[in-house]
C-alpha cells in the first residue's frame, strides 16, 4: 500500500532549508567562485527540491511500488524478450575495480576492462557466426543505425554511390525504416505473404544496382522462421546488396541457428533482450554490431584490439582510418557489457544452446493452450513468440486493449498489443525460457477466464483495469495540451 | 456512414479540395477523421510555401496514429487554418467545415485527376 | 537441463511437447532447412558457478588500476551518494520495460516526469525529453532537429571549442544524414566571433552548436549570439556540462533554442565510459520536433493525477521513416540516477559541488604555475573546474611520473598541453600529491 504523502512529486515534499547531502569541507576556500564574471553566471538558482535523505529514500521506494518488473511477475511482452535479469550480473557490474575507471585513463591501467570487452566481442562473434563485433552502440536502434552506416561505408569504399535504397519488409519494427532514414537511405517496402514471411516474388523486381541492402528479422515479428532466407540472401547478394539482421528476435536462435550461417553480413544484438541485461524502464541497453569478414574495417571507432605478445597479451584502443567514424563518446555502455559477459560465463556453452529451444517450447505451449479462445491467424510451430488476432468471439466488442488491461488486474504484464500491423487486434506473446510450466499455466488460466468474462461481463473488461494503482489514463488530453514539467503543472493548476 | 459532400474534389489519400474561384480549400474527409480518431495535432505548412500535387505538405496526428497530408493540387499556400493550432479536434467535429490550408491553385487542370463525390463514395465502399 | 535459470523438468518438457503435438524439442525447429541448423558446440567457456564468476572478475579487476583522477573531458569523477545506487537496484525499476502500460508503470513515468522537470530547471529551458543515450548522440540529434526544423537548409556550424569527442560523433551522423558540418574557428581558447558572423551571414545555416563550459573549461561570452542566429533563421544549440549548469549562465539565459549535453557529471560513476545519460531540452514551440520519449501529466478514469508517454505520434513506431528520430528508448535508469542525485543535492548542493571544484582547480593551476614549468594555455579566460595548461616539461614524462604514484594527471591535448579537471572528490592532499610528483620530476631533470 502506498503512502499518499510520499506519493506526491518530489517537488511537493520540498521545504526551504532542508538538505540531503554532505560534502567535504572546503580546505581551499580562499579560492572563491564569486571571482568569476557575474555576466557568465546564472541569474537565478534552479528550482530543485530541498529534501532530507530519508524523505528521498521513502519517496522513490514508494514510487517503485507502482511499477511492475520481471521480478514482480510474468512479463510476456512480445518482441521485448523480458527474461530474468540475474542478480550476479548486477553485482559484477558494480565491481569497484571496474566502475572507477575513467574512459580516457592510461590504457595500461584498464587492461582488465578491455579484456572483458574483447571477450564479449569474440563470444558474440562465435554465437552469431560473424567475424567481428563492436560494443559501442548504446541500444538496438543505435546498433541498426551503426550497421547501416557500415553498409553505406562498404559501398562507398568501392565507389558504388548509386546504392541509396534499403529494403524493409512491411512487417518490420518501425525502427528499421526510421534508422534507414537517419542514415540517409530511402526505404523500399517488400510485402509479406499471408504467413508473414517475405514474399520472394515481390522482392525480385525490387532488386537492382540502387539497393544497398535488406533488413530482416528472423524469426520475423510474427515469430515465424523465414525458411526462404537462403534464397533471399542469395538474391540480395547477387544484386550487390548486403543482408542486415535485426537481432531483436535472436533469442530463439541460440543453440539452433547463427545469422552468419543464414547469409547475413551485418547484425546487431540487443544485450538487454538476448543476454539478460535489465531493461531499466527503457534503458540503458546495448546494441553491439557484428560483421562478416571483409567488413571489419568499417566498424565504428574506437576499437579494442588484442595483441599477442611473448609474455602474454596486451589490449589497445585504436582508431581505423577506414572506419565509418565515431557513434559514441567512448566504448559504449560498459556496465551493460559487464552484465552480458557475466551471463555468458554463467551459462557456458552447455546451457546457452538450450535457451532457444526452451523459449520456443514455452511459446508453442501457450499458443496451443489458448488457440481455442483467441484467434490464431497462423498455425504451425512458432519460434519464441506468436500473435493472436484478438478474441475468437468478438461479438461483445471487447478489444485487444481491453484484454491487455484486464490482464493487469490479474497481476500479469500485458503482451505487446496492436503490433505487428498486419492484424487489427494483434496480441503478441513472448514467454522466455525462464518461465516455469506453472507460471505459464496460471497465465493460460487467466487468459481463458478473461475470454469468458468478455462474453459474460463485457463492460467490466472494457473498463479494466480495476485493481491497479491507477485506472485507465486520458492520453488524448496528454497529447492535446502536453504538460511535461512540474513548473507547467503548477502554472496550469 | 461517413459524410460526403457533393461538388468537392477528392483524392485517394482522403483529402478534399473545395474550389472557390482560383483558390482551393484543402482538408481531410470525414471518413479520414473517423479512421484516425481524436486529432491532437495538425502539422501545417507556412503561408507562401509551395505545395505540389501528390506531395506531402503536413501531417495529422491522433494519440496513436499519424497520417501524412498529401496535397491533391499544386499551388501556393495563402492561408492556414490557425484555429486548428489551438483546437485540432475541430477536424473531428466537422472535417469539411474545418479545412487545413487555402491554396492559390497553379494548375486548374489538376482537378480533373481527382474524384467526384460519387467516385469517392465508391472508393470508401459506402 | 538442470540449470538455475531453466525451470523445466524432464516431465514438464514431455507434457508441454505433448500439448504441442510434438515428440522432441528438435521438432519445434522442423521448419528450418536442415543445412541452416547449427550443429557443433559453441566455442565458449564452460559454465561458471557464482563463486567462480566472482573470482574471474576479481582476477581481471586486478589488471585495472584505480587512479586518482584529474581528467574530465566529458566524464567527471563526482561523488555518487549511496542512496542513489541503493534505489537503482530496486528491481521494480531495474527489471521493467518502457512504460507502455501506464497503469502499472507510474513509478517509471513519475520519475521521468521529475527528471524532465529538473532538467528543464537546470537548463532553464521550457521542456525536456525523457533522456537520450549520451551527450554526444544528444548533440547529433539536436543537429538533425535543427535541419528538420529549417526544412530547406542542411548546413550546421559547430565551434572548434566543443569537445572533439562530441564533434566527431556529430560529424559521423552528419556525413550519413546528408548534413554539412562547418567548423567555427577557435581563437585563444574561445569561438571566433568574426568567423561566426561571417558564416552565419550566408543565410544557409540551420543551426549553430557551441559549448558551455567549452572543451578547455572556459566560460565563453555568448552575448548577442542567439540574436544573430535568429536573425538568420538558425537555431542556437548549446552543449553543456550538466553539473556546471547549477551555477553558470544557462542556455535559456543565453536565449538558446536547444540545450544538450551529458548528465554524467550529476553523480553517475565513470564506469569506463557508460552508461551515462544524454539530455535534450528545448522550447515549447519546438516540442513536436524534439526526438525521443516524452512523459506528460494527465488524469485517470477516477480523475487522479497520473503520468503517461505522450506525443508518441512523432516516434518511429508510428511514423516509421518519417519519425523525428530512430530512437525508441531512453536511458531511463540513468535518468532516475540523476533525478535522485538532484533531489538530494538541491540547488545548494550543486552550488557547493561547483564551489569545491572551482577552489581545487584554481589551487592546482596556481601550484603548477608556481613550479615555473607551467603556464595557463589561456591565461585571461575564466574557468570553473577544468583548465588547459602548457608545460615546458615533457608531457608524457609528467603523466608517467604521476601514474607511478597512482595519479592520472590530466589528458594530453597537445604536445605541450594538458587538460586538467578537479572535482569535489579530490582533496587538497591529492592535489598536493600531484604537484609533488611534478616537482620530483623537475628536481630529477635539474640534477
Amino acid at each position: 500500500m502506498n503512502n499518499t504523502y510520499y506519493g506526491k512529486l518530489i517537488f511537493e515534499l520540498s521545504k526551504e532549508g532542508r538538505c540531503g547531502y554532505s560534502l567535504p569541507k572546503n580546505e581551499l576556500d580562499n579560492y572563491k567562485m564569486s571571482a568569476l564574471p557575474a555576466n557568465l553566471m546564472r541569474y537565478e538558482a534552479p528550482c530543485l527540491p530541498e529534501v532530507d535523505e530519508l524523505t528521498v529514500v521513502r519517496h522513490y521506494t514508494n514510487m517503485s511500488n507502482n511499477n511492475f518488473g520481471v521480478d514482480t511477475g510474468f512479463y510476456p511482452l512480445g518482441s521485448c524478450t523480458m527474461k530474468y535479469n540475474p542478480k550476479i550480473n548486477e553485482d559484477m557490474a558494480a565491481h569497484r575495480d571496474f566502475t572507477c575507471l575513467h574512459p580516457l585513463q592510461d590504457v595500461d591501467t584498464v587492461q582488465g576492462a578491455l579484456e572483458v570487452y574483447y571477450n564479449l566481442q569474440t563470444s558474440l562473434a562465435e554465437l552469431s557466426g560473424l567475424k567481428e563485433f563492436t560494443l559501442n552502440p548504446f541500444a538496438g536502434a543505435h546498433g541498426e543505425l551503426t550497421g547501416l552506416m557500415v553498409m553505406r561505408s562498404y559501398h562507398a569504399s568501392r565507389g558504388d554511390d548509386k546504392r541509396t535504397k534499403v529494403i524493409v519488409p512491411d512487417s518490420a519494427h518501425g525502427t528499421n525504416p526510421a534508422s534507414a532514414a537517419v542514415c540517409g537511405l530511402d526505404v523500399v517496402v517488400v510485402k509479406s505473404r499471408p504467413d508473414g514471411t517475405v514474399d520472394v516474388d515481390d522482392l525480385r523486381p525490387l532488386l537492382d544496382d540502387t539497393i544497398a541492402g535488406m533488413m530482416m528479422t528472423n524469426p520475423n515479428t510474427l515469430g515465424i522462421f523465414e525458411h526462404n532466407i537462403a534464397e533471399i540472401a542469395k538474391l540480395v547478394h547477387d544484386c550487390g546488396g548486403l543482408m542486415y539482421y535485426d537481432g531483436a528476435n535472436l533469442n530463439p536462435m541460440l543453440g539452433v541457428c547463427r545469422p552468419g550461417d543464414l547469409g547475413f553480413d551485418i547484425m546487431h544484438i540487443n544485450l538487454h533482450k538476448t543476454f539478460s541485461t535489465p531493461h531499466g524502464g527503457g534503458g540503458p541497453g546495448s546494441g553491439p554490431v557484428g560483421v562478416r569478414e571483409g567488413l571489419e574495417q568499417f566498424l565504428p571507432n574506437p576499437r579494442v584490439v588484442r595483441h599477442e605478445e611473448e609474455d602474454g597479451h596486451h589490449y589497445t584502443i585504436e582508431n581505423n582510418d577506414n572506419s565509418l567514424g565515431f557513434i559514441s563518446g567512448f566504448l559504449g555502455n560498459f556496465a551493460v557489457v559487464m552484465r552480458a559477459y557475466t551471463y555468458i560465463l554463467t551459462l557456458g556453452h552447455e546451457n546457452v544452446k538450450n535457451v532457444g529451444p526452451l523459449a520456443t517450447l514455452n511459446a508453442n505451449y501457450v499458443k496451443e493452450s489458448l488457440k481455442d479462445c483467441f484467434e490464431l491467424p497462423l498455425t504451425g510451430v512458432c519460434k519464441h513468440e506468436f500473435v493472436f488476432d484478438g478474441l475468437k468471439d468478438k461479438s461483445t466488442g471487447v478489444t485487444t486493449l481491453d484484454v491487455a488491461k484486464r490482464l493487469l488486474d490479474y497481476g500479469f504484464h500485458a503482451p505487446t498489443i496492436y503490433f505487428p500491423l498486419l492484424f487489427h487486434e494483434a496480441l503478441m506473446i513472448e514467454p522466455t525460457e525462464n518461465e516455469s510450466k506453472e507460471t505459464l499455466d496460471s497465465f493460460i488460466e487467466v487468459m481463458r477466464k478473461i475470454a469468458k468474462e468478455a462474453k459474460e461481463q463485457p463492460e467490466m473488461v472494457k473498463t479494466a483495469p480495476h485493481c491497479t494503482p491507477v485506472r485507465r489514463l486520458d492520453d488524448t488530453q496528454a497529447a492535446l495540451k502536453p504538460i511535461v514539467t512540474y513548473r507547467e503543472l503548477v502554472n496550469q493548476e | 456512414m461517413s459524410k460526403i459532400i457533393e461538388g468537392l474534389y477528392y483524392s485517394e489519400s482522403h483529402e478534399y479540395v473545395r474550389v472557390d474561384g482560383e483558390c482551393g480549400y484543402i482538408g481531410i474527409t470525414d471518413f479520414a477523421q473517423h479512421e484516425l480518431g481524436n486529432v491532437v495535432y495538425v502539422d501545417m505548412p507556412e503561408v507562401d510555401d509551395e505545395v505540389t500535387a501528390g506531395e506531402e505538405f503536413g501531417a495529422v496526428e491522433s494519440v496513436k496514429a499519424a497520417s501524412d497530408l498529401v496535397s491533391p493540387v499544386s499551388g501556393t499556400v495563402i492561408e492556414v487554418n490557425e484555429a486548428l493550432e489551438d483546437e485540432p479536434g475541430l477536424i473531428n467535429k466537422d472535417a469539411f467545415e474545418n479545412w487545413i490550408i487555402k491554396v492559390q491553385l497553379s494548375d486548374m487542370s489538376e482537378l480533373e485527376n481527382l474524384m467526384d463525390a460519387a467516385a469517392y463514395k465508391d472508393m470508401i465502399g459506402e | 537441463m538442470n540449470f538455475k535459470f531453466f525451470p523445466h523438468t524432464e516431465d514438464d518438457i514431455r507434457s508441454m511437447l505433448n500439448t504441442c503435438g510434438e515428440q522432441k524439442l528438435e521438432d519445434l525447429y522442423k521448419d528450418i532447412p536442415e543445412e541452416l541448423v547449427f550443429k557443433r558446440e559453441y566455442a565458449l567457456p564452460d559454465a561458471l558457478s557464482e563463486v567462480e564468476v566472482r573470482r574471474f572478475f576479481d582476477d581481471l579487476g586486478s589488471y585495472n588500476m584505480p587512479l586518482t583522477c584529474f581528467v574530465g573531458a566529458g566524464c567527471y569523477d563526482h561523488y555518487s551518494p549511496s542512496v542513489v545506487n541503493d534505489i537503482l537496484r530496486r528491481s521494480e525499476f531495474l527489471t521493467s520495460y518502457t512504460p507502455y502500460q501506464a497503469e502499472i508503470s507510474q513509478g517509471t513515468l513519475q520519475y521521468i516526469f521529475e527528471y524532465q522537470s529538473m532538467m528543464a530547471e537546470l537548463t532553464g529551458m521550457e521542456v525536456s525529453n525523457a533522456s537520450m543515450y549520451d551527450g554526444c548522440t544528444a548533440t547529433a540529434e539536436a543537429m538533425m532537429m535543427a535541419v528538420a526544423n529549417a526544412k530547406k537548409r542542411n548546413k550546421v556550424l559547430i565551434s572548434d571549442t566543443v569537445n572533439p569527442i562530441v564533434i566527431r560523433v556529430v560529424e559521423t551522423y552528419a556525413k550519413f544524414h546528408g548534413v554539412e558540418v562547418v567548423r567555427i574557428a577557435a581563437e585563444n581558447g574561445v569561438t571566433s566571433r568574426a568567423d561566426f558572423e561571417a558564416k552565419i551571414a550566408q543565410d544557409d545555416v540551420a543551426g549553430v552548436i557551441v559549448a558551455t563550459p567549452n572543451f578547455y573549461g572556459i566560460l565563453e561570452d555568448y552575448t548577442g549570439w542567439a540574436d544573430l542566429c535568429h536573425e538568420h533563421k538558425a537555431l542556437f544549440i548549446m552543449n553543456c556540462v550538466a553539473s556546471a549548469l547549477g551555477v553558470i549562465k544557462t542556455p535559456a539565459e543565453w536565449d538558446a533554442d536547444i540545450a544538450v549535453g551529458d548528465g554524467q557529471s550529476l553523480g553517475i560513476p565513470m564506469n569506463f565510459g557508460g552508461p551515462y545519460v544524454g539530455f535534450l531540452c528545448t522550447s515549447k514551440k519546438l516540442i513536436r520536433k524534439m526526438p525521443g520519449r516524452i512523459v506528460g501529466a494527465t488524469t485517470d478514469a477516477d480523475g487522479k493525477r497520473t503520468f503517461v508517454l505522450t506525443l508518441q505520434a512523432r516516434e518511429q513506431h508510428i511514423r516509421r521513416e518519417k519519425a523525428t528520430s530512430n530512437i525508441c528508448s531512453n536511458e531511463s535508469l540513468m535518468a532516475l540516477y540523476v533525478t535522485i542525485y538532484m533531489s538530494l543535492m538541491g540547488k545548494q548542493g550543486l552550488r557547493d559541488v561547483n564551489e569545491l571544484g572551482y577552489s581545487g582547480a584554481h589551487y592546482l593551476a596556481e601550484q603548477l604555475c608556481a613550479t615555473g614549468k607551467f603556464e595557463m594555455a589561456y591565461p585571461d579566460k575564466p574557468f570553473l573546474n577544468e583548465f588547459a595548461i602548457k608545460t615546458t616539461l615533457n608531457v608524457d614524462d609528467v603523466q608517467s611520473q604521476c601514474l607511478c604514484a597512482g595519479i592520472q594527471a590530466g589528458l594530453k591535448i597537445a604536445d605541450d598541453t594538458l587538460l586538467m579537471c578537479v572535482t569535489e572528490a579530490r582533496s587538497k592532499a591529492e592535489i598536493d600529491a600531484l604537484v609533488e610528483q611534478v616537482q620530483q620530476l623537475i628536481d630529477e631533470e635539474e640534477n
